[in-house]
């Protein structure tokens, strides 16, 4: 991680060695990442099979469309990032600084909408503490047994963790992008030295997976009104 | 020198920068700064060093105030919250401050690329980050410990955590939370050290078992700490906000927070006790000058306790409410654990049979290593079945229990490391009667603090009290005595290996005769390790060739 000009290090014995250790070290990480997701996707999956209506009903008031285009963006900033790779090993150095950029605004599309949509989470009293309604759950339309005020906070405690810790993960991923970027206008980014690419390209995608999971597990789960120009009936997922 | 120089490995033709004669890693610079801003792995196994015997020293200072109060039934030197903050910061810094990094990050740090035959870990930067992210996280929690206190105990049980407990909670929590992330860069250090920088010829089954025990405990660290990462943020969100994720006032489960919690707790006790037992192994068969009996299940009992840990967890709640099903799998799971820990105690014992056994200083720490474990686990059994467990939930026995496994294992094993491999890490000799003499209190001193706590346990009585009922004072008296006794013995190392910076004798490269890469080094080693990168042709403790080698 130096800017150091002398692309192998004084402790490995050759480069496929150094570039060995550094996409090894890189998985070794994930596998702590998918521990610490995986410890609140467990959390969030107990208290959704015990109070199923509560977090179907919170989920329905989730912004499914900002969630649905994140999504998509996210995905092409995964095939963007990809490429880059693939620039740095081929040297094609002004296409990895486009891809490089490239990511880099597809990842800022994501969280700009992510603070529109927390902004929007605002105005609907969806935010426990800060803003948030309890009457209002209590008597809803077509909801046979009565969902929980404390239960629906409950799942949005959740979302607000699960989108958080994810956004958080985003802005280290831009940050790491952003130190690329600066590699790359001063030349350092090479078929030789390609591994800072391949390791950060890595990670990139592990956060785009988790959010392949956050979709499903806190949007989807509630029945959506599709909008007034859609002509089809109330989405159920 | 020659001829034990031959064994294990020849010196392979490989270029490198000429060094200087003498020139060592602590020599090699000076000041504040090379220090604070070194990469050399020797040198942060030094940091830590310091860093922890400060830190085992507060916490050791907080138990001498726990024992001293409990000297008398009514506890007449602190009030009852005074205790409860005392027994929380007691538990706090051993567990995550002392016990959880001593032996990878001192020990481990020094000894693992020596042992592989590289000159650093694969990333020396990371090595050094995690000093400081370690030393910020004591350095908020001792700040939260010392102005206020926690009285919670060392596991923050919910909802007495998140809702009830009007102490520092939050400013701990983050600061275990902060060193966290030390333990995880630590363990994806050695990993990818092991996987991708051993010398050649030095195959996965030719690893010193020291190697292959760090690698286990290493797999725990990185897999089991982001849990309890998880565990503490949820905690800290119900307490800063008041939401109910562990409130069963508003919907949330209590229990859950338990098992978010042993699933890292349980595990992270054998990341405490892997390393020292891989310590033992080394040391055990160089003062037997045996070959280890049984490498491969050694071995492979270091991994199989390494799974097992993570499938036992809820043995830490019998009496929590779960379901008898449940209960009864982690009962019978737990026992499993007991076989992979037996297979390294009867190994052991084995290879010291027959053994032309020579006892220096460190062999006795290893041998009370043995026996102190060897009770704490069988003890362990006890808690394991369920019908006992109800009974002894709680009480003494379960303090006696683990303090058999943690200060008669793990502490005892990291002592006898620091004693082996002093000569390696300062080139100087400690003195011997001194040291010898020191292993012997710890031990005398040992049985008689915890083995008492044994019989209170039994008897009924209950874990974390400020005062009990007057029949039960005898035994606390006696172990107080034997605490003061530990005491005298945890500080004399303390001046002995001090004194011998100063006037120990220089003790050579290989002071102990012993087997193993490290040795092979001058010492203290120089800044790279080694100057030709070794080639390894035999397995790790070929005390055999050696001695015929050294006859000719």
């Amino acid at each position: 991680m130096s800017t150091n000009h002398a692309v192998l290090a004084h402790h490995f014995e050759n480069l496929e060695q150094q570039r060995e250790t550094a996409a090894f070290g890189m998985w070794i990480f994930l596998a702590t990442e998918v521990l610490i997701f995986g410890a609140i996707f467990t959390c969030y999956a107990i208290y959704r099979l015990r109070y199923p209506l509560d977090f179907e009903a919170a989920s329905a008031r989730l912004n499914v469309l900002i969630g649905s285009i994140n999504t998509i963006v996210l995905l092409s900033s995964s095939l963007t990032m990809a490429l880059s790779v693939h620039a740095t090993r081929v040297g094609r150095q002004q296409m990895l600084l486009t891809c490089l950029l490239l990511t880099i605004l597809l990842g800022a599309t994501f969280l700009g909408l992510k603070v529109v949509e927390y902004y929007q989470d605002y105005k609907e009293k969806l935010v426990p503490v800060l803003a948030f309604d309890p009457d209002e759950w209590t008597q809803i339309e077509g909801v046979e047994a009565p969902v929980q005020p404390q239960r629906v906070q409950l799942m949005l405690v959740f979302y607000y963790i699960m989108t958080g810790l994810h956004a958080a993960h985003m802005i280290v991923g831009m940050g790491l992008l952003i130190w690329l970027v600066i590699e790359a206008r001063r030349g350092l980014l090479t078929p030789v030295r390609y591994m800072p690419v391949e390791v950060i390209g890595l990670y990139w995608h592990f956060v785009d997976i988790v959010w392949i999971f956050l979709l499903p597990l806190l949007y989807l789960t509630g029945t959506h009104q599709a909008p007034p120009w859609l002509p089809i009936p109330p989405i159920h997922f | 020198m020659s001829s034990a120089i031959t064994t294990g490995f020849v010196p392979q033709a490989k270029t490198r920068p000429p060094r200087t004669p003498g020139e060592n890693y602590l020599n090699v610079a000076f000041g504040v700064k090379s220090w604070l801003l070194t990469t050399d792995h020797k040198r942060i196994a030094i940091l830590y060093l310091v860093t922890l015997t400060i830190l085992f020293f507060i916490g050791g200072a907080a138990a001498t105030v726990i024992r001293l109060n409990l000297m008398t039934p009514n506890g007449e030197l602190v009030p009852a919250d005074t205790y409860n903050k005392l027994f929380s910061a007691h538990g706090i810094i051993m567990v995550w401050f002392f016990l959880v990094p001593v032996v990878p990050t001192v020990l481990g740090n020094f000894l693992v690329p020596m042992m592989i035959g590289a000159r650093d870990l694969a990333f020396p930067k990371i090595n050094l980050l995690s000093w400081y992210v370690f030393t910020i996280g004591a350095i908020i929690t001792l700040w939260a410990l010392l102005a206020g206190g926690v009285d919670t105990g060392w596991t923050f049980y919910t909802p007495f955590s998140s809702k009830y407990a009007r102490t520092n909670v939050l400013p701990t929590m983050i600061g275990i939370f902060i060193s966290g992330f030390s333990s995880i860069m630590t363990g994806l250090n050695f990993i990818a050290t092991m996987h991708t920088m051993r010398a050649p010829g030095l195959t996965w089954f030719r690893m010193p078992l020291f190697l292959w025990a760090h690698y286990a405990a290493s797999i725990i660290l990185v897999l089991a700490t982001p849990v309890l990462a998880m565990a503490l943020i949820l905690v800290g969100v119900e307490r800063a906000w008041g939401i109910g994720i562990f409130d069963p006032e508003l919907g949330g489960d209590p229990v859950l927070f338990q098992h978010l919690f042993w699933f890292y707790s349980h595990p992270v006790v054998y990341i405490m006790l892997l390393p020292a037992m891989g310590i033992v192994s080394e040391i055990v068969t160089c003062f037997s000058r045996k070959h280890i009996f049984g490498y491969v299940f050694v071995l492979w009992s270091s991994i199989g306790i390494a799974v097992l840990s993570f499938l036992v967890w809820a043995h830490h709640m019998f009496v929590a409410g779960q379901s008898v099903y449940s209960a009864l799998i982690f009962s019978a799971l737990s026992y499993m654990v007991a076989v992979p820990s037996a297979i390294k105690v009867f190994n052991w014992t084995a290879t010291l049979y027959k053994g032309s056994i020579a006892f220096e200083t460190p062999l006795l720490f290893a041998l009370g290593f043995i026996a102190l474990f060897t009770m704490g686990g069988l003890t362990g059994l006890f808690l394991a079945a369920l019908g006992v467990d109800m009974h002894v939930h709680d009480t003494y026995f379960i303090i006696a229990h683990f303090h058999f496994i943690m200060v008669g294992g793990s502490v005892m094993g990291y002592m006898g490391g620091l004693h082996y491999w002093w000569p390696k890490m300062t080139g100087r000799m400690y003195s011997d009667f001194l040291s010898k003499l020191a292993a012997l209190i710890i031990f005398v001193g040992f049985i008689l603090t915890f083995l008492p706590q044994f019989v209170l346990g039994y008897l009924g009585m209950p874990r974390r009290y400020h005062v009990y009922p007057p029949e039960f004072q005898v035994l606390n008296v006696m172990s107080s005595a034997g605490a003061s006794i530990l005491a005298v013995g945890y500080v004399l190392p303390l001046f002995y290996m001090l004194w011998s910076l100063y006037a120990g004798k220089p003790s050579g490269p290989n002071p102990w005769g012993a087997t193993g890469l490290e040795w092979q080094t001058p010492s203290p080693p120089p800044p790279h390790n080694f100057d030709e990168t070794p080639i390894v042709t035999t397995g790790p403790y070929e005390y055999s060739i050696e001695e015929s080698a050294l006859v000719h």
